[in-house]
């Protein structure tokens, strides 16, 4: 009964804006979701560098290599700000790690797919990154204070990605026939995943994390703000969306085709066409790398 | 769980010191090597310090028992003893001003 006093008083603490500390009492549900959802940030994060990490020696010239290397450090950096959340919270890293690759937590939809060319890099870097900065934006105003600061850096960061997105795009509309190819070709691969990303337009009224304000905008809004920022700026560029019913309407809302939100749950659950070799090869990197944290934990140990 | 470190950052010179984050390091060589990568490759601070979080010692609950309003601005409502001084002086205001 008590317990239920203090939830209800928690409640209206975080619904009217309140800000909540590590050390501070929290319902277990609470706890329990923010822990999942800042570990699947974490381990997106993590995972979203292999996509990446497979074009470092393809990039097609030195300053390609280097940026797309440094943003790759970017995002291992987030994963381990995010993972020191998680600890805070009271999972520890390894035990994240190991239920990363057992398959047991999830990482986002868009890092189980495969890039085929340099063009899904730089739809990749481009609109992933947009997607991906619209909820991370909202996250600055998460009820769980450490996190919300941790977004502010992440987010700093994540507008230098933005802009190599666009530089990589940029350079291949304007060149040759081949390379605005590769643009659309990617364009026409990613958009499904893209339009998946946000997730099911559930109501920001029945979404649980939207109640405990660990989110504070709902994943329609999310969507629409992403198509009304990002599809003029595609279709400016003289490319096209494989979607024939994408349209504003006169009062703004962006339409367009259901996604097959079965077909999302599946990509998550690690069913999508490239999850079971990024976990393959996330487990293969944590055996090889085993003995330097054996070997660094017990020098300082 | 490796021990973890909170890092300060001081953004410019002149700033103060502002809690950044915190990491988790082995010992004191990678806290530096890790800080130094997390919070300062850009050049976005010109100084960090790093503090062992147990030596942290927090402090909370600044309870006003004593009414102590006397310390604070909004313990001073000076607007009703105005009113009554400028009657007492015949420098009363019009209640609305005057329109142009």
């Amino acid at each position: 009964m008590e317990t239920d006093a203090r939830t209800e008083e928690f409640l209206a603490h975080v619904q009217s804006g309140g800000l909540v500390e590590t050390g501070d009492w929290q319902p277990d549900e609470y706890r329990k979701r923010l822990t999942k959802f800042v570990e699947m940030h974490a381990n997106s994060e993590l995972m979203g560098v292999l996509p990446e990490r497979d074009w470092i020696l393809r990039a097609p010239t030195l300053q390609r290599k280097l940026a797309l290397t440094a943003k790759i450090q970017d995002e291992v950096g987030h994963a381990q700000l995010l993972y020191r959340v998680v600890e805070d919270l009271g999972k520890p890293r390894e035990a994240c790690l190991d239920d990363l690759i057992a398959g047991k937590s999830k990482f986002h939809n868009v890092f189980h797919y495969p890039t085929s060319t340099w063009g899904d890099v730089g739809v990749i870097a481009w609109l992933v990154d947009a997607a991906a900065i619209i909820s991370q934006k909202a996250l600055l105003k998460c009820s769980y204070a450490p996190y919300a600061r941790i977004m502010r850096k992440i987010c700093w960061e994540e507008s230098f990605h933005i802009l190599h997105g666009r530089d990589v795009i940029l350079t291949l509309v304007t060149g040759t026939d081949e390379q605005r190819a590769l643009v659309q070709e990617a364009l026409d691969r990613w958009w499904e995943p893209l339009m998946m990303f946000h997730g099911n337009p559930i109501p920001p009224e029945d979404d649980p994390m939207v109640h405990w304000r660990i989110k504070s905008q709902g994943n329609e809004d999310a969507r629409q703000q992403f198509l009304e920022g990002y599809v003029p700026q595609v279709w400016e560029l003289g490319l096209t969306l494989p979607d024939t019913k994408l349209r504003r309407t006169a009062d703004g809302v962006w339409e367009y085709t259901e996604p097959d939100w079965d077909k999302l749950m599946a990509v998550v659950s690690g069913h999508g066409p490239a999850s079971q070799e990024r976990l393959a090869f996330r487990r293969l990197s944590r055996a090889e790398v085993d003995w330097v944290s054996r070997t660094v934990l017990a020098e300082a140990a | 769980m490796p021990p973890v470190y909170e890092v300060f950052r001081r953004e410019r010179a002149g700033a103060a010191m502002q809690h950044a984050g915190s990491i988790a390091a082995p010992d004191e060589r990678f806290a530096e090597i890790y800080a130094r990568e997390q919070y300062g490759r850009r050049g976005e601070s010109e100084a960090l310090w790093l503090v062992p979080r147990e030596a942290v010692q927090e402090l909370g609950e600044f309870v006003d028992e004593f009414d102590l309003k006397y310390r604070r601005v909004d313990g001073y409502s000076l607007k009703e003893r105005l009113k009554e001084a400028r009657a007492l002086a015949g420098t009363s205001r019009r209640e609305e001003p005057l329109k142009p």
